[in-house]
Formats: structure tokens, sequence, C-alpha cells
């Protein structure tokens, strides 16, 4: 099975702060991460291809540094990385990016099975992987928590939805994304790292692909950023004073007159 | 294409450093220099009093914006009930349709599903197309999308709003890319540019902490996902009028590769929080998974459903199906109570769209004060029990 799983480098966003006086991010010291989802896809990968043999490929969009991240997933145990990395696609939105990505995953080549994260924690989209699999002309699924059974030709998955999920017959070659109930993504290894330190990650450009200049970066991005600002937070509400009991007391009586309980 | 600075205007003031969302320009020998990183989104050329900024795009028109009209809306059902999405769309699509005086169409998918069209029209559709076949008696993306985007091939309308549930976060993006027009993820505020017959998205990035405001400007139709919960249905009136018409599929290409085998009903009533009215969350001030018991009893004597912060669902004291936030469900109850829970902007992004908010914590700085109606400063585990009485006394007396 030759599998490649798309993975995106993003700041850890649970360390992101606003700065109050200037409105801006704070974005010192916030180190750049694997995005967390992208690690149960990587996972799963290898899980794949420990049963059925074959390749992992991880791939990403980004600038030069994000090489960093793909290295550590070949200390995961992938066996390779691509990095698609131009200046053309600064400033792509979600079709453009599926656009670069489904170009390399062609150049690849005989890819039978796309991995990705249910979305990247930066833009919560989860909007590049459906893309990537109408780009490729194949069938996908979303939210998948569970790969029952996998062949070379077709798998039955699990993927979930607000009220429980559905068993799901998919032939291959398909793209399926994971939500985290999927597994428990492993360490890197002492002998990955070691590999991983001497992998040598191939950077592709724009002409690398044969991507479009037309469809890639800002050209091929029909949604732009008007605007950017940080939300504004409802004002302090009341804050009730006194004991304990006096406080629950003054609470209950102002929720019991609204008649919301009953 | 591109974002360039032109050194001849630059005078190295430093305005556009700070203003940069992203942190990513520096001065270097009195030059703004703008690193990788950028997602042009504009704010340094606003803010640069010397127009020293610039972001072209090579942009060719081709479409004749005056050919598309309408402002549709995506009504999901499942298992043949239409989904509560598909009412706030409505209500929201109506404010958008007037303004831009185009009409409010929706858009009905499944099998034997015409008696659900009424209920559309109820809530203020002009008019509802309907697609019933065997076919799309469940979700799938190969047939939701091949009769979405032949309709919107079709009829050319302007906006298509989907709601961004688990459906409408895997047909939107299919469609939009074989459509090869925008689509903007998780709206939570709309609004139109009526000369220009845009439709402004705003949404939230970076986990809450910023919003972005996003234009689709020279693509028909503008795709939005919209997140379920933060727009307001119409009231249901039956005298309203509106024309239902049955969508030929006789044409349509069949091209369905996956297959459903199971539908599987996990989620009792207890968990249902996007339909609750009350729901009483705790988070990891609780201290121990035992004292989730207190927030259960609270829920039970308001009839309320029992939700969790995502610190909590990672400690494993509750599942995940309860967890509250940006990776969890997104809720709007009557009246949330916050219990122990700090209120990082991923749990507030979850919640913050509540009628009522009460924060219980005994952190007074605790960023959930922000956004909270009523606060306690206390001790939750004394806090919760005293107003499980009160609320148990008060109810029944």
């Amino acid at each position: 099975m030759k599998i490649v799983v798309c993975v995106k480098q993003v700041p850890d966003s649970t360390e992101v702060k606003i700065n109050p006086e200037t409105n801006t991010l704070v974005r010192e010291g916030v180190a750049s991460i694997l995005n967390p989802f992208d690690l149960y896809a990587i996972e799963e990968a290898l899980r794949i291809k420990e049963k059925l043999g074959g390749t992992v490929t991880v791939i990403s969009m980004g600038p030069p540094q994000a090489a960093e991240q793909l290295r550590e997933t070949i200390g995961m145990g992938v066996d390779d990385a691509v990095l698609l990395s131009d200046r053309a696609f600064a400033g792509s939105d979600t079709l453009a990016t599926s656009y670069a990505l489904s170009k390399g995953i062609e150049k690849i080549g005989g890819v039978q099975l796309i991995l990705c994260g249910k979305q990247a924690i930066d833009g919560d989209t989860a909007q590049v992987g459906p893309e990537i699999a109408e780009k490729l002309g194949i069938p996908h699924i979303t939210y998948v928590k569970k790969i029952d059974e996998i062949s070379e030709t077709e798998m039955t998955a699990e993927r979930m939805n607000e009220d429980g999920f559905e068993r799901i017959k998919l032939p291959i070659p398909a793209l399926v994304t994971v939500v985290k109930e999927i597994n428990e993504p492993r360490m890197p290894s002492l002998k990955g790292m070691m590999r991983a330190k001497k992998a040598v990650i191939p950077a592709w450009t724009a002409a690398d692909i044969g991507a479009d200049p037309a469809k890639s970066g800002l050209n091929g991005s029909p949604t732009w950023v008007k605007t950017i600002f940080v939300p504004e937070m409802k004002c302090q509400g009341e804050i009730f004073q006194g004991t304990p009991e006096e406080q629950v007391k003054s609470l209950v009586d102002a929720i019991v007159c609204r008649k919301i309980v009953q | 294409m591109a974002i360039k600075v032109l050194n001849d205007k630059c005078r190295g003031c430093k305005l556009c450093v700070s203003s940069c969302p992203f942190g990513i320009i520096e001065i270097i020998d009195n030059k703004a220099v703008i690193k990788d990183g950028c997602t042009m989104c504009g704010t340094c050329v606003k803010t640069c009093k010397f127009k020293a900024i610039e972001i072209t795009r090579d942009v060719k028109i081709t479409i004749d914006k005056s050919l598309y009209k309408g402002v549709w809306i995506f009504a999901e059902q499942r298992n043949g009930k239409l989904s509560n999405v598909a009412f706030e769309l409505l209500g929201e699509g109506r404010r958008l349709a007037d303004e831009l005086k185009e009409p409010l169409v929706a858009v009905l998918l499944g099998s034997k599903i015409e008696a659900e069209a009424k209920r559309l029209v109820a809530f203020d559709a002009d008019k509802v197309l309907v697609a019933d076949a065997p076919e799309l008696e469940h979700f799938l993306e190969d047939s939701y999308a091949q009769v979405l985007s032949d309709l919107i091939r079709k009829e050319n309308p302007n906006i298509v709003l989907i709601g961004a549930t688990a459906i409408g976060r895997s047909l939107g993006p299919k469609v939009a890319a074989r459509l090869e027009t925008g689509l903007t993820a998780d709206c939570t505020g709309l609004a139109v540019d009526v000369a220009e017959k845009n439709l402004l998205q705003t949404r939230p990035a970076f986990g809450g902490n910023l919003m972005a405001t996003i234009l689709c400007p020279n693509h028909r139709p503008q795709m939005a996902t919209v997140r379920p919960k933060v727009f307001k249905p119409l009231a249901e009136d039956a005298k309203r009028s509106g024309t239902i018409t049955k969508v030929d599929l006789s044409k349509t290409a069949w091209n369905i590769r996956a297959k459903v085998l199971e539908v599987v009903n996990e989620v009792g009533s207890s968990v249902n929080l996007e339909e609750a009215n009350i729901i009483v969350s705790g988070g990891r001030g609780l201290g121990d998974p035992k004292n989730f018991e207190l927030i259960k009893e609270l829920a039970n004597v308001l009839g309320g459903a029992v939700g969790a912060s995502r610190a909590a669902v990672d400690a494993g004291w509750m599942p995940y199906a309860h967890q509250v936030g940006q990776t969890g469900k997104t809720v709007g109850p009557k009246i949330y109570f916050a219990c122990g829970i700090h209120g990082a902007i991923q749990h507030l992004a979850g919640m913050s769209s509540s009628d009522i908010i009460i924060a219980i914590n005994k952190n007074p700085e605790a960023p959930i004060f922000k956004v909270a109606t009523f606060g306690i400063v206390g001790d939750v585990l004394e806090i919760v029990p005293l107003l499980t009485k009160e609320f148990k006394k008060a109810l029944n007396g």
C-alpha cells in the first residue's frame, strides 16, 4: 500500500496569546509544532503499512523551516517526506493549498491511500483533505475514528457524526481524515531519530510539481482576508458578593425570576 | 502576485511591525522586511502611512456577477428529520436575502423527504428545491455533491450556506473544489456588501484568538459553512407561502463509490448537548473525577445536560461526547454553568453564544468571568452543592 499523509506546521495555539496593548498575536516563545491531529494520521498510516506492507510518505506545504517538523515524522517511522516550498504558494487559501498538495501527490505517483488529520489547529477549516480528494478524483470520508478492515482495494471504516457513527465501505484509492479517537500515536524511536537526522527532505517548487501559477498562492485563492481583528469579549457581568450561601442565594434568585428553569 | 515593500517609500517607522497580527515584519537597515509566513491579510498595508507596502494580485475577472442571484441554504436532514441548523440558516439567510433583494432558497436532499419541504417554507424559505431519490437516503459525499453542484451550475446562486456539521464540513469542500470557488469554514458572523453583492464572512482563527473577515470577491457562488447554534431561527409560521419545486434527477450521473453499511446512534438524551436548554459543565477545577457527581446532581435538578472542558476530557474524567469547545461541541443553551472551568479561548469558542453564562471559579482573574453574565468567586466544591440545594428548594417551593 502506497500511503501519503498530509501534514501542517502550526503555531502551538494553546500557547498563543493576544497582547492586550497592541492587539496582536504574541508569537515570541511560541513553538512551531506538527499539527496534533496529523500525528493520528501518521500513526494510522504506519499501522496500515505494518499490516499490508508498502511505504508511508509525508507531504506538507510551507516555508523551508517546516522541514523540521517533517524530520520528526521520519523519527516516528515514515519512509520519506516531501516539502512543497515556494514563494508562489504564499497566501494560499484552502483551494490553492489543496491544488498544490494534489499536484505534489500526483508527482509522488501511484498513491493508493491519503490520510489527513481532521483539521489544523490554526485555521480549523477541515477543508483541505476533502478538496484534495476532489482534485484527485477519488472518494473521501471525514472524521474517521476506526478503520475496521483494509485491503489493497477497499476498506471499512467508522466515521463520527453528531449522533454516533456510521460504518462506511470505501474503495481504494481514497482519502480519509481521522480524529484523535482512532489511535495513540507512537513516540519517535531512537533509531528513527538517528535516521531523521540524516534524512534528506526534498523541497519541491511550483515548477517541480507543474503547478499552474494561476491556480497557486494568492492568484489561485478565491477567498481573500479582508480584515483580522481581536474578538471583543462581552463586558463583565455581575459578580456576587457575600458569604458563599449569600452568593448562591443571589444567583438562584436571579435565575429563578427569569422562569427558565421549572 | 505578491506582497512588496516599496523601499523608496518606506521610512522604517515600524508602524507595520506592531500592526502585523503574525509578528513577521522586521526592520532591517531601516526598511521593513516581510518574512516567511505572511498570510497576505493586508493589515500592514492599511496601517502604513507612506503607502510603502502593497499587495498585488493578477486578477482576471471572468464572471459577470449580475448573473448570480439567490441566497441558498443547504437544508440538512438526518434520518429524514431536518436539523436545527437548517432553520438557523434560514433565519440568517432571510436577513441577507432581504438586504440583497434576492430570493431565499432552501435545498433539500433526501429520500421520501417531500413532507419536510413545507416546514422550510414555514421557516421563511421563498422557494424549496427538493431532490428526492433513493440514492439520497443516507448522506454520502458522492451523491450529495453531485446533486448540489449540478443544481448550483444550473441555477447560479450568489450565496450558498451550509451548516458546519459533520455532513456540511465534508460536503462543502467537495462541492467548492468541484466548482473551483471559495469556501469559508465555520462562520460565526455574516454580512453583505450590497453594492458588490459580496458576502462578508467572519470566522474565528487561531483557536478563537483572532477573528478574520473573509471575502470571495471574484468567484461565484460564495460558499460558507456556518457554525450551528450561532444564528437564531425565525419563529415557525405555517401561514408563510413559498414554492416547492421537485428537482428532475433523471439525468443525474450517479457515481457513488462509498456505501453506508450501518448507522449507529450512540448519543443518549443525557449527552445531547446541542439541543439542551441548560448545560452544567465541569473543568479541572473539580480536582477529581468523582466530583463530576456534583455536576451531575445539579444538572439533574435543573433538567440539564452535563458538559466538560477539554482539560477534564483529556484527563479522562468524562467521555469526549461531553466536550464543549473548539475541538468539541458548540452549544448555545439558555443557561450555561461553567464550574471550575478556567475559560481558555478554545472553550469560550464553544459556548459563548449561550444566553446566560454562570461562572464559578476560585480565581477571580480566570477568563471565564469575562464572558459570564453572573459569577461567583469561590470553591466550586462548596458552591455547586449549595446551588443544587438552593435550586431544589426554589423549584419545589
